[in-house]
């Protein structure tokens, strides 16, 4: 309790020399968590768009259907099992038929994948209900990637080429109803969205899906159907297994960031038992024991993260808590980050990362405050006395 | 007569090593310090008296020989009964005063009585007590910057005193202070020693202090060459 006294006192009584080190390291405080907030923000998103807009509560794949394997989608349909139709029936379920195509813009050929989805369901966000109507020309959807490597946009006609379920070639138009904006790339990079019904038709296929999505807040995939059942925790697995690479990334700036709060802080720890060498030898004529003057300068260095601490608390929680009420406008094509994001990401600031930031940041500044002052275990106090460091 | 010597130095020896070659800065010094003394090892630079006022203060051991201090072994001790011995019963006065210089006159005096674990109420008593000595009771909240050298002189004088230890031990105390400011540090002091019969050692080679010395004993390369009674 003395050493913390007098640690306190000598902090204060040092003015602000203190105080620059406290305001480096809260500045340090507040933009990791405000990172790691950015961070946590970006995932969570991710993660919302892509169940909002394709996983749904859970899905139940045809058993030949492989999403990595591009062959296994010439045979991956089949007849909804009616456990699954009748999910349908009450809006708790949505099936999806995927076919393999060619579209024909401009005069290039580029292989696409036909996505039949229920113009009136509403168990994803794909604005499907733009799909309604469209007696002679075939209704399509594509999102903004799909439209910028095409240049299709709203109103074109484009040629699509397909195979029935009996291999027979078949060719329409399709009209782009509309670019949609989507976060999620893995329903639009190389990916028409056409009704249901009028895919199956022209594929020969009636009442077949690929895979079942089912609603969000409804029962989760079960087995006993038939068809894999495929939970939330399978379908995010690319998203999760992205984020851990890319939080080495964070890591690696957050680290940077704590490095240089650290370095301030040994800085300042050297520099203060060089400068204080007489100090510490009057310490000791005084009575200190060597173990006391270094707990002292320990805890002198460590208080600089308590008080950084309080400092981050006062203008750093407005900040934070103003940041993850308004949003972050992102700067750049954060497209190219391969995640689904939006313009606006709201950062996400949970009591496990501010409260792990903060013990985190304390136990390396006590750890890095320990370093310089071990010296003092092997200093002499008449050559402390002299100004002298062994 | 044996209650009363406070130290006692037999065959003390301490020598320096640079390199290959040693240094003798004390040379079978045998010397006893009685309580209440005002005494003062004098001598030329580099005759050795604040190596032997240091080992009197437990801060540096002896090479060879023996100190005792109050009954302790100098060279037995341990750093931790060292900083006891030096917290209780010993006072330091240095040249340069060796103020902390963040604290102000209050708290440098309350310095090593808060070591000790004092309560509050009697730490203040004998803070103010101290200061009150010196004449400085006014200027303590005033930060050390803010004193004269002979100011600073007297708060490290109260802070030498406020334990009311046996023995100060003053290096140089006059060294950096002008002749008023120098005579009234040391009447200060000689005051102390009749008061408080406080046990006072000095290492000096400064004539205004020489002579305030009951007790003068002349140190020349390490060796005790004069011990004179006044």
């Amino acid at each position: 309790m003395l050493i913390l006294k007098l640690a306190f006192r000598n902090l204060l009584g040092a003015g602000l020399r203190t105080w620059l080190n406290v305001l480096a390291l809260s500045f340090s405080f507040v933009v990791i968590i405000f990172l790691q907030g950015i961070y946590n923000g970006m995932n969570a998103q991710a993660e919302r768009a892509s169940v909002e807009a394709l996983y749904g509560g859970g899905q139940y794949w045809h058993p030949r259907y492989d999403p990595y394997d591009p062959l296994s989608l010439m045979d991956a349909h089949g007849p909804v099992p009616a456990r699954l139709d009748s999910l349908r029936t009450v809006g708790l379920a949505t099936p999806i038929l995927i076919r393999q195509a060619t579209i024909y813009p401009g005069g290039r050929f580029q292989s696409v994948l036909l996505e039949g989805i229920d113009p009136d369901q509403d168990v994803l966000t794909v604005p499907s209900a733009l799909l309604r109507g469209g007696d002679d020309v075939i209704p399509a959807l594509i999102g903004t990637r799909m439209a910028k490597t095409t240049g299709l946009r709203p109103g074109d006609q484009v040629t699509v080429q397909w195979r029935d379920v009996h291999g027979t070639f078949d060719a329409a138009d399709l009209r782009i109803r509309q670019v949609m904006r989507t976060l999620v790339p893995e329903i639009d990079n190389g990916q028409i969205w056409l009704p249901l019904e009028r895919l199956r038709r022209i594929t020969d296929m009636p009442g077949e899906a690929t895979f079942v999505v089912l609603r969000r807040d409804g029962p989760g995939p079960a087995p006993g159907t038939g068809w894999t059942p495929r939970d939330l925790a399978y379908l995010l697995q690319d998203i999760r297994a992205l984020r851990r690479t890319k939080s080495i990334q964070a890591s690696i700036v957050y680290v940077f960031l704590l490095f240089v709060a650290m370095l301030a802080i040994f800085d300042t720890q050297v520099l203060s038992i060089f400068r204080r060498k007489r100090e510490i030898g009057t310490l000791m004529a005084l009575g200190m024991t060597r173990v006391q003057v270094i707990e002292l300068f320990t805890l002198e260095g460590a208080l600089h993260s308590v008080l950084a601490a309080g400092a981050a608390a006062v203008y750093g929680l407005p900040l934070l808590a103003y940041e993850a009420a308004k949003g972050f406008e992102l700067p750049v094509d954060t497209q190219a980050f391969g995640f689904a994001f939006g313009e606006r990401i709201f950062p996400i600031y949970s009591v496990a990362l501010v409260v792990g930031t903060t013990a985190l940041v304390l136990v390396v500044t006590t750890v890095v405050s320990f370093l310089p002052p071990r010296k003092i275990a092997k200093l002499k106090p008449t050559d402390a006395l002299r100004g002298r460091m062994a | 007569m044996a209650d009363s010597i406070l130290i006692k130095a037999v065959a003390l020896g301490k020598t320096y090593a640079f390199g290959s070659t040693t240094l003798k800065a004390l040379d079978q010094v045998n010397l006893t310090i009685a309580r209440g003394e005002f005494s003062g090892l004098i001598g030329p630079s580099g005759s050795g008296k604040t190596t032997l006022l240091n080992i009197f203060g437990s801060l540096d051991v002896p090479s060879s020989g023996t100190v005792e201090v109050l009954g302790a072994d100098i060279g037995k001790l341990s750093h931790k009964d060292a900083a006891r011995l030096r917290n209780y019963h010993i006072g330091f006065i240095f040249q340069t005063f060796n103020l902390l210089p963040v604290y102000t006159v209050y708290e440098n005096v309350e310095f090593p009585l808060l070591l000790r674990g004092m309560r509050t109420e009697q730490r203040h008593k004998l803070v103010m007590d101290s200061l009150a000595w010196v004449g400085l009771a006014d200027r303590a909240d005033s930060k050390p910057a803010q004193l004269s050298g002979g100011q600073s002189q007297r708060v490290a004088i109260a802070r030498a005193v406020v334990k009311q230890p046996e023995i100060v031990l003053a290096d140089e105390p006059t060294a950096n202070l002008d002749a008023e400011n120098s005579r009234h540090v040391m009447d200060t002091m000689a005051e102390l020693n009749r008061n408080l019969k406080t046990t006072f050692v000095f290492a000096t080679h400064d004539d205004k202090v020489i002579a305030h010395l009951r007790r003068k004993i002349t140190l020349v390369d390490g060796k005790i060459v004069q011990d004179e009674q006044v």
